[in-house]
């Protein structure tokens, strides 16, 4: 069902726009729904989606452009009044209160109750009690429960962020046809989503964001993928050229780093693969697919609920980070806020490490401490002008902080999970060559990047997570953007270089 | 630093402050020691009194002589407060040091006494450092109960060795009531303490960890600190810190009671916090805490001298140290 073009959409968000600061998350969103028409609202990492949703249901207010719900400008404050407007969001957290029953989250809500079981039923969850806590439930039937609540409210507009994400397939079957039954009656949905299969069995239309705009309105036929991933993609900054004759060279038989089958809460399921020292292995995954639980099992802050872990040939288990340092594994983490003590110094936040352990508790060595701290701020240029506190850095500056940090203390396996997010281009042209060099001097090196144009130039390999599992390995020095994208897409396998 | 040049620019000024809060601190003290001279003309400059003497070594020592006890449980407040913790049970630990000592040298001799006192005290401190390092409780809390629970052994205690008589040793009695070239003898143990302190703040690794707890957990687990290993020994060490400061206060007092030290528990907190330590941890100085004592007795003295009731005097104090607090955290938000 397509939108008919003589009534009026449902919601029609038109030239959004939202700034944060010097950033531009946003620069001219525009989606439509009509009525009884799903419409897939879809863009790579960092193209805004998140800011878009969180205008759409009023979390954030947009700085230009409007919202406009069956035809009434919604002056969207809250999501309470996003709500009240008609359009209910259904995310991929549960958003019911554990400490209360059903029936009392119902209540919150004004739900009606006749129309949430029947909705439940339909969704395939039997014998629900009312009574039953929220924390007593299992994650799965939380998502249903959402879902039937928002359903129940009769919404105009239903907004799905990657509900579906980690429901068992039955139960995702049932949620499609029930999305599907509600926009037959008349509903407008957005779906978000990163499964294609999901997108074309029950999508109309796919809209795509890019650098904050929208740069197309698809619709959905057989082989729409490879245009939705074009579009998607576009023409990118020029983050440098690999440095040629950087190839990975060393292949010792026993690899730095050998996972077997991890599995871990929530959503990292049964992964493998090497990691050899003198290597880049790039990790490419679209968000939330599993490589968060994955970094942390490895940097000790986790422990697997299954699988093991070597190390230069030698099974270990952290039950801290100090484990993992101790075997040489050190995690540059995702955000920079969690790494670093911003009212400290550079120099406190580089040496850090020195102080960790017991031994070290006594005098400070002074000398050693400032020659390997200078050391690192020299490889890595660190502007030092605001070295007083690490907050008063730039972005790019924090984040060399946080890697000089293990600079300091000697690389022996270094995860980097999405070093370069939020900084600028000059900083992450610095890091590619360093993290290579740092490869080249027989480290091994794990790397995870939300832009996918940086695996080319920083990783010898790469594997492909979706859905919690490694879907393929890819020569990374040779593949293009595209192939990157279908892959952490699920689309289709390339051949393995593994 | 080099910003002292930079000082008529605000924000610079009230980075300054926050790096160096001990200045304002200092100046604080001088006005306030003025104020009193105006209040009692030749309390402090005797000149002006008839007598002779630039300045009065007696009344500063006494201004000293009982900041020092203050000042050392003020170090308490200051490390645990490092981390975002706090040490509600000091007060407690002083007076059960204190308790134990002087009851227990008459049947055991002066040494070993005094040894027991100091492990009873680290006892209480490690009890806080496992319950909030190892089970995480919270440490206003875990210090709390603690304090509770050491009060009430304290009461048994009493009953067995309500027949032994006390016995103040002569060594604690002249670190707390003799005097050398006018100045409290107190300064002979509260000075090197002080440096070990300021010594372990800036130059150890153990010193670091504790602004690291403080300023960020995460960064800490990191990049290899276990911090419970850190917790225990933080406690410990408060723990050790508050009994010495009891075996002062005893030599002081000379007069062992079940409450000796309990209400120097919270100008201790106000100390810190007047000197500058933030409850949310990461930042703290112990300097400032001792010039914080300083203040708070001096401020007593002035309360003392008003003739004031003491509801008022309590309100009075209250008043000062919310205002003082007021001030500064005004002046590190704009840092």
């Amino acid at each position: 069902m397509l939108t008919d073009n003589t009534s009026q959409p449902l919601l029609d968000a038109a030239n959004v726009t939202k700034s944060f600061g010097a950033v531009h998350a946003l620069t001219n969103a525009s989606l439509r729904v009509g009525v009884g028409e799903i419409v897939a609202l879809m863009g790579a990492n960092g193209a805004g989606k998140s800011t878009f949703v969180k205008i759409l249901t009023g979390a954030l207010h947009p700085d230009g452009g409007e919202v406009i719900i069956k035809g009434k400008a919604a002056h969207v404050g809250s999501p309470a009044e996003a709500r009240a407007s008609g359009l209910v969001p259904v995310y991929q957290e549960p958003s019911l209160v554990p400490d209360l029953s059903v029936f009392d989250n119902l209540r919150l809500t004004d739900t009606p109750v006749e129309a949430f079981i029947d909705f439940v039923e339909k969704l395939g969850i039997e014998n629900l009690s009312l009574n039953a806590m929220i924390s007593a439930l299992p994650l799965a039937t939380l998502r249903i429960l959402d879902l039937a609540r928002a359903l129940a409210s009769k919404p105009d507009v239903l907004l799905l962020d990657e509900m579906t994400a980690a429901l068992p397939t039955d139960l995702v079957e049932r949620v499609l046809s029930v999305v599907r039954e509600a926009a037959d009656a008349g509903c407008g949905v957005v779906y978000i989503s990163h499964r294609f299969a999901e997108i074309s069995a029950i999508c109309d239309t796919a809209t795509v964001l890019r650098d904050g705009k929208t740069v197309g309105e698809l619709k959905i036929e057989p082989g729409v993928e490879d245009r939705v991933v074009e579009l998607m993609l576009g023409a990118k900054i020029d983050l440098g050229q690999r440095e040629v004759g950087k190839e990975s060279r060393i292949r010792t038989v026993t690899p730095r780093l050998s996972v077997n089958g991890i599995t871990a809460a929530p959503k990292l399921k049964d992964v493998s693969f090497d990691l050899y020292p003198g290597e880049v292995l790039g990790v490419v995954a679209l968000e939330g697919q599993g490589q968060d639980e994955l970094f942390e099992v490895l940097a000790g802050f986790e422990k697997p609920s299954d699988g093991s872990i070597e190390v230069d040939g030698e099974p270990v288990t952290f039950s801290h980070p100090a484990d993992a340092i101790a075997k040489g594994l050190t995690l540059v983490p995702g955000d920079r806020a969690d790494a670093l003590m911003a009212e400290r110094s550079v120099r406190e936040n580089i040496a850090l490490p020195f102080s960790a352990s017991i031994r070290n508790w006594g005098p400070l060595r002074q000398r050693h401490e400032k020659s390997r701290v200078a050391h690192a701020i020299e490889r890595l240029q660190i502007d030092t002008r605001a070295q007083g506190e690490v907050q008063r850095l730039s972005g790019g500056n924090q984040q060399k902080v946080t890697i000089g940090r293990w600079l300091a203390k000697g690389v022996e396996t270094l995860l980097l999970f999405d070093p370069t997010r939020g900084i600028d281009v000059r900083t992450k042209r610095q890091i590619y060559p360093l993290v290579r060099e740092l490869a080249e001097q027989g480290a091994a090196v794990l790397f995870y990047t939300s832009e996918l144009e940086e695996v080319p130039l920083a990783c010898d390999r790469a594997v492909v997570i979706f859905n919690g599992h490694v879907v393929d390995v890819i020569d990374a020095s040779k593949a293009d953007e595209q192939t990157l994208m279908r892959a952490a897409y699920g689309l289709s396998k390339t051949e393995s270089a593994a | 630093m080099s910003m002292v040049s930079e000082e008529r620019n605000p924000v610079q000024l009230g980075r300054y402050l926050r790096d160096n809060p001990v200045v304002p601190l200092i100046a604080l003290l001088f006005f306030l020691i003025a104020v009193l001279e105006f209040m009692k003309p030749g309390m402090i400059i005797p000149l002006r009194g008839g007598r002779d003497g630039l300045v009065s070594i007696f009344w500063v020592g006494n201004l000293i002589k009982f900041a020092i006890p203050l000042a050392m449980l003020a170090a308490c407040q200051v490390l645990t407060m490092l981390t975002a913790g706090i040490d509600l049970s000091a007060g407690v630990v002083a007076t059960v040091s204190a308790f134990v000592c002087a009851t227990l040298s008459p049947l055991i001799g002066i040494q070993l006494a005094m040894l027991i006192a100091l492990g009873a005290g680290g006892m209480v401190g490690l009890v806080n450092g496992v319950g909030s390092g190892v089970v995480r409780v919270h440490p206003l809390i875990m210090t709390l109960g603690t304090g509770l629970i050491a009060t009430g052994c304290l009461q048994v205690y009493q009953r067995f060795v309500i027949s032994t008589g006390t016995e103040i040793p002569q060594m604690l009695v002249w670190l707390g009531t003799g005097r050398t070239l006018g100045l409290p003898n107190g300064l002979f143990l509260f000075v090197p303490f002080a440096l070990v302190i300021l010594w372990i703040m800036r130059f150890s690794g153990f010193g670091r960890l504790l602004f690291a707890l403080g300023s960020n957990e995460n960064a800490a687990s990191l990049s290899g600190v276990r911090s419970w290993q850190v917790l225990v020994a933080l406690y410990t060490l408060s723990g050790l810190i508050a009994a010495l400061a009891g075996l002062l206060y005893l030599g002081m007092i000379r007069a062992p009671s079940l409450s000796l030290a309990n209400p120097l528990l919270l100008p201790s907190v106000a100390a810190a916090v007047i000197g500058g330590t933030s409850i949310f941890g990461g930042r703290g100085s112990f300097a400032g805490a001792i010039v914080g004592a300083l203040i708070l007795r001096v401020i007593d003295t002035m309360l003392t001298l008003l003739q004031m009731p003491q509801g008022a005097r309590i309100l009075i104090f209250g008043l000062i140290i919310l205002t003082v607090t007021g001030i500064y955290e005004r002046i590190i938000r704009q840092g």
